[in-house]
């Protein structure tokens, strides 16, 4: 004991003391040791402290050699798939077999997404909408990991994940009325086009700031971790949101509160025009997982089978164990990035080209039904025909629909109007009443 | 760094020019005022710091809510977070340090009492904490957020602005995060420099869809807790760190609620309206009973408690009552509160319909909604 407290003198704090002292005190044995140490009492000298370091910030060995650690970037964490370009397995016991009615969803999800990206990009050129965002190339990613989660799960997008919607049902007519802001829009109208949000299906609606939503999602994990709900959460973004401090507090706060919540990174090669070499040095996203203490893994996002095996044994796990995974999804944005970018202006139309033609999640999946005899030509061409009547009818009822009346400007604010807000809301409709035929008053209800 | 926004525009009865002048001199006072006390026999002057500039007025012990007990502050938030936590089976607390009890020892007891998956500590991030307290309030559950310092909210204002402000507009009510709140030590406390010692009410006061809380007192400060946690849309609570411990009065140990966006008239007067929030109100009791013992003058003091929304008819009708308003708050001067609450007034048709007896000239209504 006097020793101990002499110790304490020397070092200070009462914590680095307690252990010191103990492992003067204890017998051999604790904390790893094998030796049992002569208790002195002049000199300070505790040789079992030498062999490990002590530090309550990090548990490793010393070293006594002056050595960087290189960062992996030349080959990094390798890709995961199930299926070759062509749409063959590689490996058989991989492939997840999944029943052709499942499979097929997953073909008719993608194409018909593919069928609306078309019809709503077009009608923003047309005037008709203000704004429109596709998910060419990407489809695969939504596909693959929407179908490995419960329809409960929770989802938190960033704005390329209309496929999750698409696949849990959430009918033309809801996608629409949201791109057109009309009154049949769940949302009110509130927002600009694709920013989609549907409390039956739990897809958390969209907001434009980048990586807010993933502290959110990770707070949504605890909190079902808290009721015992079963459930993950899953929260998308980009390999350029990632960048963002939000992502990083993500991360974060996933690993050391131990929540259920799957971080999947569609890393699509473009955030806007930045191409990845500007966006990061290290080995993507992926590489960034374990500096959190976070299971990573980096998956063919163009492949739909690999999509949906690790999406399902990250869910399976994170549940279970109470921990996060982060699963970084390579693909390629084959479109622009919305409707006020014009991608030529930095990429060449070959590069797009070969992604496109040669490496393209729905014609991969479209070889592996092919070679299951699950699909063929007719059936591609009579689809084709079918998903474009879809699409065309909900589009030309969504255009005749009118917009949502000017008094939901000020509803939902707070959850009560306040005064003030209702003085505005009544100033609003008398200035109507006056002035009312200066505005497109007809094309919103009363 | 008060600022005093006296309004005298359209308003036509004034006072004897004299007692403008006193309001002139009184502006020039400092918030912090240093004593020299010489306290050796030697005569060498022996600087003791007192920093604490005003009094505090406890209010007189409440009877409606039965058994009360001796608190300050902090204890009265402690209190006001027990009986969260004791009902609401949801409820959570977390931010820096809060598991051991809190820098300011509000949390004191409640990871003990309520276990570690309900007061935690977090990595120190506050774009964190507030982003990670909206996902928990959006599954529905009670997130008690607290944000260590108000002077370190700022990282956290886009999740506070661009996100838990608009949760609930921008999904058209299929999403919210109402039942977050977020805590925060705010206002000067004397040697918290230019980092520990901020007042930001008025940055949030632009964000509607949020709602701003600052109390005056450990009786206030619980009540108004409690409200700020039930309340169906997220709250910022500022709680005046100089308080925690200066401030002590009786306070209910049951659970009440004091209403929020509803200003407390706590002296009636006929000559000047003062109005403040926090601190402040202490500083302006004392100064109100300093103008009718010197000046003759007799003040209606208010507290506005709720910053956003705020109380506008509170305000409007005292002015009406005496012809005269002065705001006070530690926060600069420009672009502070007291510049939208005097704008506010001096606006109001039933301020200016009683000084002109006539319709004021029609305002265009602002595009987007603001509260």
């Amino acid at each position: 004991m006097a020793v101990a407290a002499a110790a304490a003198r020397v070092w200070g704090s009462s914590r680095g003391l307690d252990r010191a002292g103990l492992l003067l005190l204890r017998r051999p044995g604790a904390r790893g040791l094998a030796r049992s140490l002569p208790r002195r009492q002049e000199q300070q000298h505790f040789p079992s402290l030498d062999d490990k370091p002590q530090f309550p910030g990090a548990s490793a060995e010393f070293i006594d050699k002056l050595e960087f650690i290189q960062p992996n970037v030349i080959s990094g964490i390798p890709v995961y798939r199930v299926m070759d370009r062509q749409g063959q397995i590689i490996n058989p016991s991989e492939d997840p077999h999944l029943p052709q009615e499942k499979v097929l969803k997953f073909y008719r999800s993608m194409t018909l997404l593919n069928t609306m990206d078309r019809i709503l990009y077009e009608s923003q050129r047309q005037g008709r909408i203000s704004f429109y965002m596709t998910n060419y190339g990407e489809e695969g990613t939504h596909v693959g990991s929407a179908a490995a989660l419960d329809n409960t799960d929770l989802v938190f997008g960033q704005y390329r994940e209309a496929g999750v919607l698409m696949y849990r049902d959430y009918p033309l007519e809801l996608f629409m009325a949201q791109c057109y802001g009309n009154v049949s829009d769940l949302g009110k109208g509130r927002q600009m086009p694709v920013h989609y949000g549907c409390r039956e299906r739990h897809f958390v609606t969209i907001s434009s700031p980048l990586a807010t939503q993933i502290p959110q999602a990770v707070g949504a994990a605890y909190a079902a971790k808290r009721a015992n709900a079963n459930r993950v959460v899953i929260c998308y973004f980009g390999e350029g949101a990632a960048s963002e401090g939000d992502a990083h507090a993500g991360f974060n706060f996933a690993a050391t509160l131990e929540c259920p919540i799957i971080f999947f990174c569609r890393n699509n090669g473009y955030a806007i025009s930045t191409p990845t070499s500007e966006q990061y040095r290290g080995d993507g996203i992926a590489a960034r997982g374990p500096g959190y203490g976070i299971m990573s893994i980096r998956v063919d996002g163009n492949d739909v089978f690999a999509v949906y095996n690790a999406t399902k044994e990250a869910r399976r796990r994170a549940v279970a164990e109470n921990q996060p995974f982060l699963i970084e999804a390579m693909t390629y944005r084959i479109g622009h990035h919305s409707t006020s970018d014009d991608s030529s202006a930095y990429r060449s139309v070959d590069e797009v080209n070969y992604w496109d033609k040669q490496d393209h999640p729905i014609s991969r999946l479209r070889h592996y039904l092919q070679s299951r005899g699950w699909w063929d030509d007719e059936q591609e061409k009579a689809w084709r025909k079918q998903s474009r009547k879809k699409v065309m009818e909900a589009f030309e009822q969504a255009e005749r629909k009118p917009k949502p009346s000017p008094s939901l400007l000020f509803s939902d604010v707070y959850q009560e109007m306040p005064a003030q807000l209702r003085k505005q809301q009544e100033a609003l409709a008398r200035h109507l009443q006056t002035y009312g035929e200066h505005y497109p008053l007809d094309h919103f209800e009363k | 760094m008060a600022a005093f926004a006296a309004t005298a525009g359209g308003l036509l009865r004034l006072r004897a020019a004299g007692s403008e002048g006193q309001w002139r001199r009184l502006r020039g006072a400092g918030l912090l005022r240093g004593l020299l006390q010489p306290e050796s026999a030697t005569g060498v002057a022996a600087q003791r710091r007192r920093v604490a500039h005003f009094t505090f007025q406890p209010d007189p012990e409440p009877r409606e809510y039965g058994q009360t007990q001796k608190m300050n502050l902090f204890q009265a938030i402690t209190s006001a977070l027990d009986n969260s936590l004791a009902k609401d089976p949801t409820a959570v607390i977390f931010g820096e340090d809060v598991a051991f009890g809190g820098v300011f020892r509000c949390t004191v007891g409640l990871r003990d009492k309520y276990g570690k998956d309900r007061v935690f500590n977090t990595p120190l991030c506050e774009q964190g904490i507030v982003g990670f307290g909206i996902g928990i309030a959006v599954t529905g559950a009670t997130a008690i957020a607290e944000i260590q310092f108000a002077d370190y909210i700022f990282p956290a204002f886009d999740q506070i602005v661009n996100e838990a402000a608009k949760y609930r507009y921008r999904s058209g009510d299929l999403f919210n995060c109402g039942s977050l709140t977020i805590r925060a030590p705010w206002g000067c406390v004397g040697h918290g420099a230019l980092y520990h010692s901020q007042s930001p009410e008025a940055f949030f006061a632009h964000c509607p869809g949020i709602k701003v809380v600052v109390p005056r007192s450990p009786f206030q400060a619980k009540g108004l807790l409690l409200s700020c946690i039930e309340d169906k849309n997220p709250c910022i609570f500022f709680e005046p760190k100089i308080l925690y411990r200066a401030a002590v009065e009786q306070v209910p140990v049951e659970p009440y609620n004091v209403p929020l966006s509803q200003a407390e008239v706590i002296q009636e007067g006929s000559d000047v309206t003062l109005v403040a929030w926090g601190t402040q109100v202490h500083v302006i009791r004392e100064v109100a009973a300093m103008a009718q013992e010197k000046l003759g003058v007799s003040c209606e003091v208010i507290d506005l408690r709720t910053i956003l929304p705020w109380d506008v008819d509170t305000v409007c009708k005292s002015v009406i009552k005496t012809g005269r308003l002065l705001i006070s708050h530690e926060a600069p001067l420009t672009g502070g509160f007291a510049s939208e609450i005097s704008s506010t007034v001096q606006r109001s048709r039933a301020i200016q319909r009683a000084v002109t007896g006539r319709h004021p000239v029609c305002r265009v209504p602002s595009t987007l909604p603001d509260a």
